[in-house]
Protein backbone atom coordinates (compact mmCIF):
# COMPACT_ATOMS: atom_id res chain seq x y z
CA UNK A 1 0.00 0.00 0.00
CA UNK A 2 1.26 3.38 -0.91
CA UNK A 3 2.04 5.56 2.03
CA UNK A 4 -0.03 8.75 1.97
CA UNK A 5 1.85 11.96 2.34
CA UNK A 6 0.93 13.85 5.47
CA UNK A 7 1.71 17.28 4.15
CA UNK A 8 -1.09 19.06 2.36
CA UNK A 9 -0.71 21.56 -0.37
CA UNK A 10 -0.99 24.90 1.32
CA UNK A 11 -0.43 27.10 -1.65
CA UNK A 12 -4.09 27.99 -2.10
CA UNK A 13 -4.60 28.57 1.59
CA UNK A 14 -1.57 30.78 1.70
CA UNK A 15 -2.85 32.77 -1.25
CA UNK A 16 -6.20 33.37 0.39
CA UNK A 17 -4.64 34.26 3.70
CA UNK A 18 -2.39 36.87 2.17
CA UNK A 19 -5.18 38.28 0.06
CA UNK A 20 -7.27 38.83 3.17
CA UNK A 21 -4.28 40.20 5.00
CA UNK A 22 -3.65 42.75 2.28
CA UNK A 23 -7.29 43.74 2.35
CA UNK A 24 -7.35 44.32 6.08
CA UNK A 25 -4.09 46.21 6.11
CA UNK A 26 -5.29 48.52 3.38
CA UNK A 27 -8.68 49.17 4.92
CA UNK A 28 -7.25 49.75 8.38
CA UNK A 29 -6.78 53.40 9.13
CA UNK A 30 -3.82 54.56 11.06
CA UNK A 31 -4.73 55.87 14.45
CA UNK A 32 -4.12 59.55 14.76
CA UNK A 33 -2.47 60.48 18.02
CA UNK A 34 -4.78 62.51 20.15
CA UNK A 35 -3.77 65.93 21.21
CA UNK A 36 -5.66 65.62 24.43
CA UNK A 37 -6.06 62.06 25.56
CA UNK A 38 -9.22 61.50 27.55
CA UNK A 39 -10.39 58.57 29.57
CA UNK A 40 -13.92 57.93 28.39
CA UNK A 41 -16.36 56.38 30.82
CA UNK A 42 -17.44 52.84 30.11
CA UNK A 43 -20.90 51.80 29.05
CA UNK A 44 -22.62 48.69 27.84
CA UNK A 45 -24.20 50.41 24.86
CA UNK A 46 -22.95 48.86 21.65
CA UNK A 47 -23.80 51.50 19.07
CA UNK A 48 -20.81 52.64 17.06
CA UNK A 49 -20.07 56.15 16.02
CA UNK A 50 -20.56 57.00 12.36
CA UNK A 51 -17.42 57.26 10.23
CA UNK A 52 -18.26 60.51 8.51
CA UNK A 53 -20.50 63.52 8.87
CA UNK A 54 -19.39 63.68 12.45
CA UNK A 55 -17.97 66.37 14.67
CA UNK A 56 -16.43 65.46 17.98
CA UNK A 57 -16.14 67.77 20.94
CA UNK A 58 -13.51 66.49 23.29
CA UNK A 59 -13.88 67.73 26.83
CA UNK A 60 -11.15 67.31 29.40
CA UNK A 61 -9.53 69.42 32.11
CA UNK A 62 -12.11 72.09 31.52
CA UNK A 63 -10.97 72.56 27.93
CA UNK A 64 -12.86 71.82 24.78
CA UNK A 65 -11.24 70.54 21.60
CA UNK A 66 -12.96 70.33 18.26
CA UNK A 67 -12.67 67.88 15.41
CA UNK A 68 -14.62 67.29 12.21
CA UNK A 69 -14.38 64.28 9.95
CA UNK A 70 -13.75 64.70 6.25
CA UNK A 71 -11.10 66.82 4.57
CA UNK A 72 -13.49 68.76 2.34
CA UNK A 73 -15.73 69.65 5.26
CA UNK A 74 -12.75 70.77 7.31
CA UNK A 75 -11.46 73.09 4.61
CA UNK A 76 -14.85 74.63 4.06
CA UNK A 77 -15.35 75.06 7.81
CA UNK A 78 -12.01 76.80 8.08
CA UNK A 79 -12.96 79.13 5.24
CA UNK A 80 -16.24 80.03 6.89
CA UNK A 81 -14.54 80.58 10.23
CA UNK A 82 -11.84 82.68 8.57
CA UNK A 83 -14.43 84.89 6.95
CA UNK A 84 -16.25 85.35 10.20
CA UNK A 85 -13.20 86.24 12.26
CA UNK A 86 -11.32 88.05 9.53
CA UNK A 87 -8.39 85.66 9.45
CA UNK A 88 -6.89 84.74 6.09
CA UNK A 89 -5.70 81.19 5.67
CA UNK A 90 -3.33 80.27 2.88
CA UNK A 91 -3.59 77.15 0.76
CA UNK A 92 -0.93 75.49 2.88
CA UNK A 93 -2.78 76.36 6.06
CA UNK A 94 -5.92 74.79 4.70
CA UNK A 95 -4.06 71.67 3.70
CA UNK A 96 -2.48 71.20 7.07
CA UNK A 97 -5.79 71.92 8.74
CA UNK A 98 -7.44 69.22 6.66
CA UNK A 99 -5.12 66.50 7.89
CA UNK A 100 -4.78 67.79 11.40
CA UNK A 101 -6.21 66.08 14.41
CA UNK A 102 -8.46 67.82 16.90
CA UNK A 103 -7.40 71.22 18.09
CA UNK A 104 -8.18 73.54 20.93
CA UNK A 105 -6.96 77.04 20.28
CA UNK A 106 -8.73 80.34 19.83
CA UNK A 107 -8.97 81.68 16.27
CA UNK A 108 -6.15 84.11 16.91
CA UNK A 109 -3.56 81.43 17.50
CA UNK A 110 -4.86 78.86 15.06
CA UNK A 111 -2.38 79.99 12.41
CA UNK A 112 0.58 79.39 14.70
CA UNK A 113 -0.60 75.89 15.42
CA UNK A 114 -1.04 75.21 11.72
CA UNK A 115 2.50 76.33 11.01
CA UNK A 116 3.93 73.84 13.46
CA UNK A 117 4.96 70.36 12.45
CA UNK A 118 2.42 67.71 13.41
CA UNK A 119 4.84 66.20 15.89
CA UNK A 120 5.34 69.53 17.63
CA UNK A 121 1.66 70.27 18.01
CA UNK A 122 1.34 67.84 20.84
CA UNK A 123 4.00 69.62 22.81
CA UNK A 124 2.25 72.94 22.73
CA UNK A 125 -0.20 73.48 25.52
CA UNK A 126 -3.45 74.24 23.77
CA UNK A 127 -5.78 76.33 25.88
CA UNK A 128 -9.05 74.97 24.49
CA UNK A 129 -11.60 76.73 22.34
CA UNK A 130 -13.21 79.71 24.05
CA UNK A 131 -16.77 78.93 25.02
CA UNK A 132 -17.87 81.86 27.18
CA UNK A 133 -21.00 83.69 26.28
CA UNK A 134 -18.93 86.72 25.26
CA UNK A 135 -16.50 84.89 23.03
CA UNK A 136 -18.28 81.76 22.00
CA UNK A 137 -16.03 80.44 19.27
CA UNK A 138 -17.03 76.87 19.96
CA UNK A 139 -20.59 77.63 18.94
CA UNK A 140 -19.29 79.20 15.72
CA UNK A 141 -17.15 76.20 14.94
CA UNK A 142 -20.10 73.89 15.41
CA UNK A 143 -22.36 76.13 13.40
CA UNK A 144 -19.95 76.52 10.49
CA UNK A 145 -19.11 72.84 10.44
CA UNK A 146 -22.80 72.10 10.14
CA UNK A 147 -23.15 74.61 7.31
CA UNK A 148 -20.13 73.14 5.54
CA UNK A 149 -21.40 69.61 5.92
CA UNK A 150 -24.80 70.46 4.52
CA UNK A 151 -23.21 72.29 1.59
CA UNK A 152 -20.85 69.49 0.70
CA UNK A 153 -22.58 66.31 1.77
CA UNK A 154 -26.17 67.42 1.91
CA UNK A 155 -26.54 65.80 5.29
CA UNK A 156 -26.97 67.02 8.82
CA UNK A 157 -23.76 66.85 10.82
CA UNK A 158 -23.85 64.59 13.81
CA UNK A 159 -22.31 65.73 17.05
CA UNK A 160 -20.55 63.63 19.61
CA UNK A 161 -19.25 64.64 22.99
CA UNK A 162 -16.19 62.83 24.18
CA UNK A 163 -15.81 63.68 27.81
CA UNK A 164 -13.26 62.66 30.35
CA UNK A 165 -14.74 60.47 33.05
CA UNK A 166 -13.54 62.73 35.83
CA UNK A 167 -14.83 65.87 34.20
CA UNK A 168 -17.28 67.74 36.36
CA UNK A 169 -20.81 67.97 35.16
CA UNK A 170 -21.10 71.77 34.77
CA UNK A 171 -18.59 71.81 31.91
CA UNK A 172 -20.37 69.01 30.12
CA UNK A 173 -23.56 70.87 30.67
CA UNK A 174 -22.06 74.03 29.23
CA UNK A 175 -21.11 72.14 26.05
CA UNK A 176 -24.56 70.57 25.86
CA UNK A 177 -26.08 74.00 26.28
CA UNK A 178 -24.04 75.35 23.38
CA UNK A 179 -25.34 72.54 21.22
CA UNK A 180 -28.86 73.03 22.42
CA UNK A 181 -28.69 76.73 21.67
CA UNK A 182 -28.38 75.65 18.06
CA UNK A 183 -31.31 73.31 18.40
CA UNK A 184 -29.13 70.22 18.38
CA UNK A 185 -31.06 68.13 20.82
CA UNK A 186 -29.79 64.80 19.72
CA UNK A 187 -26.17 63.89 20.02
CA UNK A 188 -23.92 61.06 21.07
CA UNK A 189 -21.75 60.55 24.09
CA UNK A 190 -18.59 58.65 23.27
CA UNK A 191 -18.00 55.83 25.72
CA UNK A 192 -15.57 53.01 26.12
CA UNK A 193 -16.33 49.36 26.23
CA UNK A 194 -17.32 47.91 29.54
CA UNK A 195 -15.62 44.56 29.82
CA UNK A 196 -17.14 42.52 32.61
CA UNK A 197 -20.14 43.32 34.73
CA UNK A 198 -18.98 44.24 38.13
CA UNK B 1 29.66 -0.17 -6.42
CA UNK B 2 28.30 2.85 -8.05
CA UNK B 3 30.80 5.22 -9.37
CA UNK B 4 30.22 8.87 -9.52
CA UNK B 5 28.89 9.62 -12.88
CA UNK B 6 30.23 12.81 -14.24
CA UNK B 7 29.92 12.25 -17.92
CA UNK B 8 26.80 12.51 -19.93
CA UNK B 9 27.60 9.93 -22.49
CA UNK B 10 26.09 6.56 -22.08
CA UNK B 11 25.84 6.44 -18.35
CA UNK B 12 22.13 7.06 -18.28
CA UNK B 13 21.09 3.59 -17.44
CA UNK B 14 23.78 2.92 -14.98
CA UNK B 15 23.38 6.11 -13.06
CA UNK B 16 19.74 5.49 -12.29
CA UNK B 17 20.40 4.79 -8.69
CA UNK B 18 22.96 7.43 -8.04
CA UNK B 19 21.31 10.32 -9.81
CA UNK B 20 21.29 13.26 -7.51
CA UNK B 21 18.02 13.33 -5.75
CA UNK B 22 15.48 15.55 -7.42
CA UNK B 23 15.01 18.63 -5.28
CA UNK B 24 11.55 18.77 -3.86
CA UNK B 25 9.89 21.81 -5.34
CA UNK B 26 7.38 22.05 -2.52
CA UNK B 27 8.17 24.42 0.29
CA UNK B 28 6.62 23.90 3.63
CA UNK B 29 4.11 26.71 3.86
CA UNK B 30 2.71 25.88 7.27
CA UNK B 31 4.61 28.51 9.17
CA UNK B 32 3.85 31.14 6.58
CA UNK B 33 0.14 30.40 6.68
CA UNK B 34 0.21 30.50 10.45
CA UNK B 35 1.77 33.90 10.39
CA UNK B 36 -0.62 35.18 7.77
CA UNK B 37 -3.66 34.12 9.72
CA UNK B 38 -2.30 35.59 12.89
CA UNK B 39 -1.90 38.93 11.18
CA UNK B 40 -5.35 38.68 9.63
CA UNK B 41 -6.88 38.12 13.02
CA UNK B 42 -5.00 41.06 14.42
CA UNK B 43 -6.06 43.46 11.69
CA UNK B 44 -9.64 42.25 11.70
CA UNK B 45 -10.01 42.78 15.40
CA UNK B 46 -8.30 46.13 15.51
CA UNK B 47 -10.32 47.59 12.66
CA UNK B 48 -13.68 46.68 14.15
CA UNK B 49 -12.84 47.27 17.78
CA UNK B 50 -11.17 50.61 17.37
CA UNK B 51 -14.38 52.32 16.35
CA UNK B 52 -15.47 54.25 19.36
CA UNK B 53 -18.75 53.39 20.90
CA UNK B 54 -21.31 55.99 21.54
CA UNK B 55 -24.46 56.45 23.45
CA UNK B 56 -27.23 58.41 21.91
CA UNK B 57 -28.76 61.10 24.01
CA UNK B 58 -31.83 63.05 23.09
CA UNK B 59 -32.59 66.11 25.10
CA UNK B 60 -35.90 67.93 25.15
CA UNK B 61 -36.19 71.06 23.14
CA UNK B 62 -34.93 74.05 24.98
CA UNK B 63 -37.83 76.35 24.55
CA UNK B 64 -37.02 80.00 25.00
CA UNK B 65 -40.60 80.48 26.08
CA UNK B 66 -40.27 78.81 29.42
CA UNK B 67 -43.85 79.04 30.59
CA UNK B 68 -44.97 76.94 27.71
CA UNK B 69 -43.62 73.68 29.01
CA UNK B 70 -43.73 74.37 32.66
CA UNK B 71 -47.03 72.76 33.42
CA UNK B 72 -46.44 69.18 32.46
CA UNK B 73 -48.26 67.22 35.08
CA UNK B 74 -47.03 63.73 35.73
CA UNK B 75 -48.32 61.21 38.14
CA UNK B 76 -45.95 61.29 41.09
CA UNK B 77 -46.41 57.56 41.54
CA UNK B 78 -44.59 57.02 38.29
CA UNK B 79 -41.59 59.19 38.87
CA UNK B 80 -38.31 58.36 40.44
CA UNK B 81 -35.80 61.11 40.99
CA UNK B 82 -32.13 60.28 41.04
CA UNK B 83 -29.77 62.83 42.49
CA UNK B 84 -26.09 62.56 41.65
CA UNK B 85 -23.62 64.01 44.11
CA UNK B 86 -19.89 64.12 44.44
CA UNK B 87 -17.78 61.04 45.27
CA UNK B 88 -20.15 58.71 43.43
CA UNK B 89 -22.99 59.54 45.75
CA UNK B 90 -26.41 58.67 44.48
CA UNK B 91 -29.70 59.39 46.21
CA UNK B 92 -33.05 58.42 44.87
CA UNK B 93 -36.60 59.03 45.96
CA UNK B 94 -39.90 58.03 44.46
CA UNK B 95 -42.77 60.42 44.11
CA UNK B 96 -42.58 63.87 45.64
CA UNK B 97 -39.81 64.65 48.04
CA UNK B 98 -42.19 65.89 50.74
CA UNK B 99 -44.57 62.96 50.35
CA UNK B 100 -42.72 59.99 48.93
CA UNK B 101 -44.53 56.87 47.82
CA UNK B 102 -44.40 53.90 50.19
CA UNK B 103 -40.84 52.62 50.31
CA UNK B 104 -39.66 55.51 48.25
CA UNK B 105 -38.14 57.75 50.87
CA UNK B 106 -34.77 59.25 49.95
CA UNK B 107 -32.10 56.63 50.20
CA UNK B 108 -28.50 56.22 49.14
CA UNK B 109 -27.69 53.68 46.48
CA UNK B 110 -24.54 52.41 44.91
CA UNK B 111 -23.93 52.38 41.19
CA UNK B 112 -24.01 49.13 39.34
CA UNK B 113 -25.74 45.83 39.29
CA UNK B 114 -26.51 45.33 42.97
CA UNK B 115 -27.32 48.92 43.73
CA UNK B 116 -29.51 51.14 41.69
CA UNK B 117 -30.27 48.61 38.97
CA UNK B 118 -32.16 46.31 41.31
CA UNK B 119 -34.14 49.23 42.61
CA UNK B 120 -34.91 50.45 39.10
CA UNK B 121 -36.13 47.01 38.05
CA UNK B 122 -38.34 46.65 41.12
CA UNK B 123 -39.77 50.07 40.75
CA UNK B 124 -40.40 49.62 37.08
CA UNK B 125 -42.42 46.51 37.81
CA UNK B 126 -44.40 48.29 40.50
CA UNK B 127 -45.18 51.22 38.25
CA UNK B 128 -46.47 48.91 35.56
CA UNK B 129 -48.71 47.19 38.08
CA UNK B 130 -49.93 50.53 39.31
CA UNK B 131 -50.79 52.00 35.94
CA UNK B 132 -51.75 48.73 34.31
CA UNK B 133 -50.80 50.32 31.01
CA UNK B 134 -47.74 49.38 29.05
CA UNK B 135 -47.46 52.85 27.57
CA UNK B 136 -47.32 54.47 30.97
CA UNK B 137 -44.10 53.23 32.42
CA UNK B 138 -41.73 54.67 34.90
CA UNK B 139 -40.36 58.17 34.52
CA UNK B 140 -36.88 58.77 35.84
CA UNK B 141 -35.62 62.24 36.52
CA UNK B 142 -31.85 62.49 36.69
CA UNK B 143 -30.47 65.46 38.54
CA UNK B 144 -26.73 65.77 38.37
CA UNK B 145 -25.37 68.24 40.87
CA UNK B 146 -22.53 70.65 40.17
CA UNK B 147 -20.07 68.35 41.84
CA UNK B 148 -21.05 65.19 40.07
CA UNK B 149 -18.74 63.97 37.39
CA UNK B 150 -19.32 62.85 33.86
CA UNK B 151 -18.68 59.20 34.62
CA UNK B 152 -21.62 59.09 37.00
CA UNK B 153 -23.86 60.67 34.40
CA UNK B 154 -22.86 58.12 31.77
CA UNK B 155 -23.21 55.32 34.31
CA UNK B 156 -26.73 56.27 35.16
CA UNK B 157 -27.66 56.75 31.50
CA UNK B 158 -26.24 53.32 30.91
CA UNK B 159 -28.45 51.92 33.65
CA UNK B 160 -31.41 53.51 31.91
CA UNK B 161 -30.46 51.64 28.75
CA UNK B 162 -29.93 48.36 30.57
CA UNK B 163 -33.13 48.52 32.58
CA UNK B 164 -34.96 49.88 29.57
CA UNK B 165 -36.63 52.77 31.28
CA UNK B 166 -39.12 54.21 28.80
CA UNK B 167 -38.87 57.85 29.83
CA UNK B 168 -36.04 59.66 31.47
CA UNK B 169 -34.89 63.22 31.60
CA UNK B 170 -31.91 65.18 32.80
CA UNK B 171 -32.95 68.09 34.92
CA UNK B 172 -30.54 70.68 36.17
CA UNK B 173 -32.66 72.41 38.75
CA UNK B 174 -32.10 71.65 42.37
CA UNK B 175 -34.37 72.61 45.21
CA UNK B 176 -32.64 73.39 48.51
CA UNK B 177 -34.13 70.25 50.04
CA UNK B 178 -32.65 68.10 47.34
CA UNK B 179 -29.31 69.77 47.73
CA UNK B 180 -29.44 68.96 51.42
CA UNK B 181 -29.97 65.30 50.63
CA UNK B 182 -26.66 65.16 48.86
CA UNK B 183 -24.88 66.51 51.88
CA UNK B 184 -23.63 69.97 52.59
CA UNK B 185 -20.50 69.65 50.51
CA UNK B 186 -22.34 69.99 47.26
CA UNK B 187 -25.35 71.95 48.41
CA UNK B 188 -23.97 75.45 48.43
CA UNK B 189 -23.55 76.20 44.73
CA UNK B 190 -26.14 73.75 43.59
CA UNK B 191 -29.03 75.96 42.64
CA UNK B 192 -27.99 78.83 40.44
CA UNK B 193 -30.70 78.46 37.84
CA UNK B 194 -33.47 78.13 40.34
CA UNK B 195 -33.55 80.93 42.86
CA UNK B 196 -35.24 80.62 46.20
CA UNK B 197 -38.59 81.02 44.50
CA UNK B 198 -39.37 77.33 44.64
CA UNK B 199 -38.75 77.22 48.32
CA UNK B 200 -42.13 77.31 50.06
Amino acid sequence: MKKKSTSTDMTAMCDVAFLLLTFFILTATAKVPEVMPVDTPASTVQTKLPEKDLATLTVGNGKVFFDVKGKDVRIRTLELMGNKYGVKFSEDDQKSFAIMESFGVPMGSLKQILDLKPADRKKVQQPGIPKDSLDNQLADWVQNARIANIELHDKELELAIKGDAKEEYPIIKRVMDILQDQKINNFSLVTGLRGKEK
Amino acid sequence: MAELNTGDGGGKKGSGKVRSKKQNSKVDLTAMVDLAFLLITFFMLTTTLSKPQSMNLGLPDKDPDKDKNKDVKVDENRTMTILLGDNNKLVRYVGLLATPVAGGAPKDFAFGKDGIRQELLNRKEKVLQYTGNKDKGMIVIIKPSKKSNYRNLVDILDEMAIVNVPTYAIVNEFTPEEAKLLGDSSSAPASPTEPAATNP
